[in-house]
Parts: C-alpha cells; sequence; structure tokens
C-alpha cells in the first residue's frame, strides 16, 4: 500500500484504550473494530478520516494494554500509517508484527501540521510534506529489525525457523 | 564489564556468557501466556503459520480467562469456547471461572515463576512477575504465537533505571505507594524501552506483595521489565508453591545503569494518581475535597491476601458511606478461600461491599462495575485512562487498598489514619 495521505495530528501518551477502547475488544475481528479506531482520543475521527491517511503523534504513542488489535484496528480503519516522536515498546512490537508501518521522527512531527499532505518512502526512510514542500529523514531500524520487516512480518521469521528445524 | 540482573538473564537464555544493554538476542522462555482476549489472536494466528504443528512445550504454555470472565456477554462466550476447544487440542492448561484468577496473580500461586525465569505474556502486566526475581515482560498476540511456536522470543536487550529507596514506608504506606510517587517523578514515559530495577532498605522491608504490586506498575513508566533482585523473603514465599529453583541474579557493583534514582520514603503520604494518567500522583491529603462514587478494590495490582487484610482492617466494624458503591474482587480463588477463611469476606460484605469472584471486568469497562457519565472511581487498579472504566466522562483515581477502603467510608477521598 502506498504511504501517501492527509496527517491527522494527535498528543502524547495516546493510549490504547484510546486507540480501541476495552469495551469494543470483545470481538477480534478487524471489520467490528475499525469503526471505533481511536474514537476515545476524538469520536469523529472515523468519519472525518480517508483510507490512506496518516496518524502523527507526539511521544509515547499507544502506551497502556498489549492489546495487538490496536494496530490491528489501525490498520483495518485504512490509515496508511503512524508517525509518532516515539512509541509505547509493545505498540511497537505489535506494529512490526502485523506489518503496520510505523515511524519515528521528532522533527517530523514537529513540523507537520493537522491536514498537511504526506507521503513517506519506507525504503529510502524519507518523509515529505506536500503542502510544505519539506522533507525530513526519518529514524532508521535497527538491522534486526529491518530483516524480519523485510520477510514482511513476524509470521515469516517464525515459518523459517520452523523450516530448518524440521 | 558487570551485568545487570536483566542482563544475567537474557545471557543465560540465549546460550551467551554475557550481553549488554542495546543487543538484540533471541532467547529461550520458561513460561508463556495469555489471556482470553489476546489468546484468541494468538490461536488465530498460529492456525495461518505453515509449519507450525505444535506447541514447543505444552508444561511451559498456560491460558487464564480473567479479562471478561465470568463470560460477560455472548462474544465473549464464543471466545473462551473456541479457545478451550483448540486448548484441548494442543494439551495446553487453561484456567476457567471458579479454579482460576487474574493471571498475575494465580501464576506465582501455581509456582509457575521462579527468580531468573524469563517470562512472556500476553498482556501488558506480565511485568508483575519481575518482583520474583525473574525478567518478564509483556507482548502482543503474535510474540506470543512465535513463543508458543519455537519456545523462544527476540528481545533488544533494554538499559536499566535503577531505583534506589531509602528510610522506612510509614504505616499505610507501601508497595502502591511507592511506584505511583515514583511515576509521578519520572512519568509515563520515563522508563521508555527500559527495565526497572528496584532496590534499597525501603525494598528489603516490603512484603512480596507489595514487591508484586511496583513491578506490576512498570509498564506504566513505559517499562520492558520491573525488576527485584530475589531475597530471602522471595524463597520464603515460593518456598510452599512447589515451583522451580530457579537462579537468584544480583545486578554486578560496576554494572551500568542508563540513570540511579533516589527516594526518600520516610515521610511519605498515601499516594493518589488523579485523572487521567498514572503519572498524576498527590499526597493523599491534597485529594480529600472529591466526592467518590465507586471504590474498586482488588486487580493484578492490589488484589492479594495482603491487600485484602490491608483494606479490612479498615473495613472492620463499619459501614461504606450510602451514597458510595464498594465492589471488592479477590485477585485469585485461592486468594479468596484464604481471605473467607480468615473472615475478611464476612467484614467485606457486613460493611455492605458487593464481592466478586475473581476477573479483571471493572478494570477494563467490561463488567463488575461499570462508570456512569460524570462517575468517580477511586480503584486500587493501575490505569486511570480517559474510559477505562466505563463512559468517556467518567474519572479514576489509583490509590493503595487501605485508602480505597477508608474512602468507601467516608464517600470521598481519605487517608486511612482519619477513618481508623
Amino acid at each position: 500500500m502506498q504511504i501517501k495521505g492527509k496527517a491527522w495530528k494527535f498528543g502524547k501518551n495516546i493510549d490504547t484504550d484510546a486507540i480501541i477502547p476495552a469495551r469494543y475488544c470483545n470481538t477480534a475481528d478487524p471489520e467490528k473494530l475499525a469503526p471505533h479506531c481511536l474514537e476515545d482520543a476524538d469520536p469523529d475521527f472515523v468519519k472525518k478520516m480517508s483510507a490512506g491517511d496518516i496518524v502523527v503523534a507526539d511521544e509515547n504513542f499507544g502506551c497502556g494494554s498489549s492489546r495487538e488489535v490496536a494496530p490491528i484496528t489501525i490498520k483495518a480503519a485504512g490509515i496508511s500509517a503512524v508517525v509518532a516522536k516515539s512509541f509505547a515498546r509493545i505498540f511497537f512490537r505489535n506494529s512490526i508484527n502485523i506489518g503496520m508501518p510505523i515511524f519515528e521522527s521528532e522533527e517530523a512531527v514537529y513540523s507537520i501540521d493537522e491536514g498537511d499532505e504526506i507521503s513517506i518512502d519506507p525504503t529510502a526512510g524519507v518523509l515529505t510534506n506536500h503542502t510544505k514542500n519539506t522533507t525530513h529523514q526519518l529514524e532508521p531500524f535497527p538491522e534486526f529489525l529491518q530483516d524480519i520487516i523485510s520477510l514482511g512480518g513476524l509470521r515469516y521469521w517464525v515459518e523459517e525457523r520452523l523450516k530448518s528445524a524440521a | 564489564m558487570g551485568m545487570t540482573i536483566t542482563e544475567k538473564i537474557l545471557a543465560a537464555h540465549s546460550g551467551r556468557d554475557e550481553v549488554y544493554a542495546g543487543e538484540f538476542v533471541t532467547a529461550k522462555v520458561d513460561l508463556v501466556f495469555a489471556n482470553e482476549l489476546s489468546g484468541i489472536v494468538t490461536l488465530r494466528v498460529l492456525r495461518e503459520w505453515e509449519g507450525f504443528e505444535r506447541v514447543f512445550d505444552p508444561e511451559k504454555v498456560v491460558f487464564v480467562f480473567d479479562h471478561f470472565t465470568p463470560n460477560k456477554d455472548i462474544s465473549t462466550a464464543m471466545i473462551v469456547k473456541e479457545l478451550k476447544a483448540e486448548l484441548d487440542q494442543y494439551g495446553i492448561t487453561y484456567y476457567e471461572s471458579g479454579r482460576n484468577g487474574i493471571e498475575h496473580v494465580l501464576l506465582p500461586e501455581l509456582g509457575l515463576i521462579a527468580p531468573g525465569d524469563l517470562i512472556l505474556g500476553g498482556d501488558s502486566h506480565s511485568c508483575t512477575h519481575g518482583a520474583l526475581g525473574a525478567f518478564a515482560t509483556g507482548v502482543g498476540s503474535t510474540d506470543i504465537a512465535a513463543a508458543m511456536a519455537l519456545g523462544e522470543t527476540w528481545l533488544k536487550v533494554p538499559t536499566t533505571l535503577k531505583l534506589v529507596y531509602r528510610g522506612q514506608p510509614p504505616k499505610w504506606v507501601g508497595g502502591k505507594d511507592l511506584i505511583l510517587h515514583t511515576l509521578g517523578k519520572i512519568s509515563v514515559s520515563g522508563a521508555l524501552y527500559q527495565a526497572m530495577e528496584f532496590s534499597g532498605e525501603a525494598i528489603d522491608a516490603l512484603t512480596v506483595f507489595d514487591r508484586l504490586t511496583m513491578a506490576n506498575m512498570a509498564i506504566e513508566g513505559g517499562g520492558k521489565a520491573g525488576i527485584f533482585a530475589a531475597d530471602e523473603k522471595t524463597l520464603e514465599f515460593l518456598a510452599d508453591k512447589g515451583g522451580r529453583e530457579g537462579v537468584v541474579y544480583h545486578s554486578d557493583p560496576d554494572a551500568e545503569f542508563s540513570d540511579v534514582i533516589e527516594f526518600d520514603v520516610s515521610d511519605l503520604e498515601p499516594q493518589v494518581a488523579f485523572p487521567y494518567l498514572p503519572e498524576n500522583a498527590r499526597s493523599v491529603s491534597e485529594a480529600s475535597d472529591v466526592k467518590i462514587d465507586q471504590v474498586v478494590i482488588g486487580f493484578c495490582t492490589n488484589g492479594s491476601l495482603h491487600d485484602l487484610r490491608q483494606a479490612a482492617k479498615v473495613l472492620e466494624g463499619r459501614k461504606i458511606h450510602p451514597s458510595t458503591r464498594a465492589v471488592v474482587i479477590p485477585g485469585s480463588q485461592n486468594v479468596y478461600k484464604q481471605a473467607l477463611k480468615e473472615g475478611l469476606i464476612a467484614t467485606f460484605i457486613e460493611a455492605d461491599c458487593a464481592v466478586s469472584t475473581p476477573t479483571c471486568g471493572p478494570c477494563i469497562g467490561g463488567h463488575m462495575g461499570v462508570l456512569a457519565a460524570g462517575e468517580k472511581c477511586l480503584s486500587t487498579s493501575n490505569r486511570n485512562f480517559v474510559g477505562r472504566m466505563g463512559h468517556t466522562e467518567s474519572e479514576i483515581y489509583l490509590a493503595n487498598p487501605a485508602v480505597a477502603a477508608a474512602t468507601a467510608v467516608a464517600g470521598h477521598i481519605v487517608s486511612p489514619e482519619e477513618v481508623v
């Protein structure tokens, strides 16, 4: 999926209860979860956003619960990437594992305003702000994680290991 | 160079003599567990994986149904039913209502945690088990699936933030107050990606239950783990649990820490975290004008027998304020039975509390005490985020079980000293 869309800005410490409240977690079905994406941070978010849009947040995005349905919900709602100053660690792992594109950059988050048109080239690690005509370098992932990402997610890392063990 | 407890445990589990913060390791796990909400995603993921036929070791995998159980609605009931059928096929033990507990209260009771272990749980509060000298961390469902298939997981060795507590904690001040005070100082991202290592004479003086409460909330500082060196109290706690002996590790004197923060707790008051973050800690005396509609005592944070005893000390011979609702939830079936034997349950019922079977229920706005718009709740749980226990316009204040009990009696937030 191409990462290109409008930026929606959120503050710091957006927790997993704000991303997908536990009251909706009596199902793990992505289609049922998607309409409630970020509902407790902005009740109208799903109505306002379009497929491909990008969530831009301050520090510690995804703190709180280990619920994997948090990145699953964001992905199912049609968000193409989350850019934050930093991520809570379980949300970070979950996003890598399920193939939800996430990127860290203090500078980019600082410069983006809500509604800016953004695109991201994940291979080059570059974010372009088309509204402001600026580009920003994104934090590169450690080599170990790049391997998992390039395989296509944790599933393929596990399958390779199962194969070599067999 | 010296190593921290965390580095020593991760080295031992990845077949290395030494590892240091920043390195990536593939490490063997001693226990993998999940609840019904994380576990259902795990099993659905595993079904898709090519080459997966069986769990690496069914003895080292446990499922505990605790979040929305006893099943609060049809959707939850369908999830638990689906899980049971499949777990039976894999030969994995699961714990149902009536035999269960909240996972982090139950697992130590079952003797499944030993010092020096590497524990992986499909719940963010899995860091609780670090109180027993293990490296325990919470992960998502796909990571649990990987560990169930391989018996190992990948980890970036975290830096360690050393937290040292001086002095003797005053009466009515326990692990909950120390950790809320700590979060107030370091913030909810102050330990992001790090292990929090707790030590000092105030920690030595704490019960193992108080340490479990502190480790439980390491995640509330963004921590990957909360860890304590096992001592005589730890070994005594574990002695009758029938578990493995484990290995006791200490950080070397020349181990490298990202920072060392010291606290003197001699004059610390009981702490209350105001909405909507656990870092909003204040002294209880600064909170006394807050009127409270509901009090809940229990959860993975404060659901132990020790916690119920603290609450009962305050509630003995007293009644809950007429406009306040109080719910008491023993952390496990075993805690419930012991509390019954000691007369604690009678104390709670006589005080007009509603006593529930073990469940996470209200902590996540599930059932057994969901909040209406505008309601204020004082809870012994670990999170006071917007909408966590119900309506987005409700408020949660976090405190220890004695403060919770005193508040239930007074109808507003109050120190136990004012009630007893």
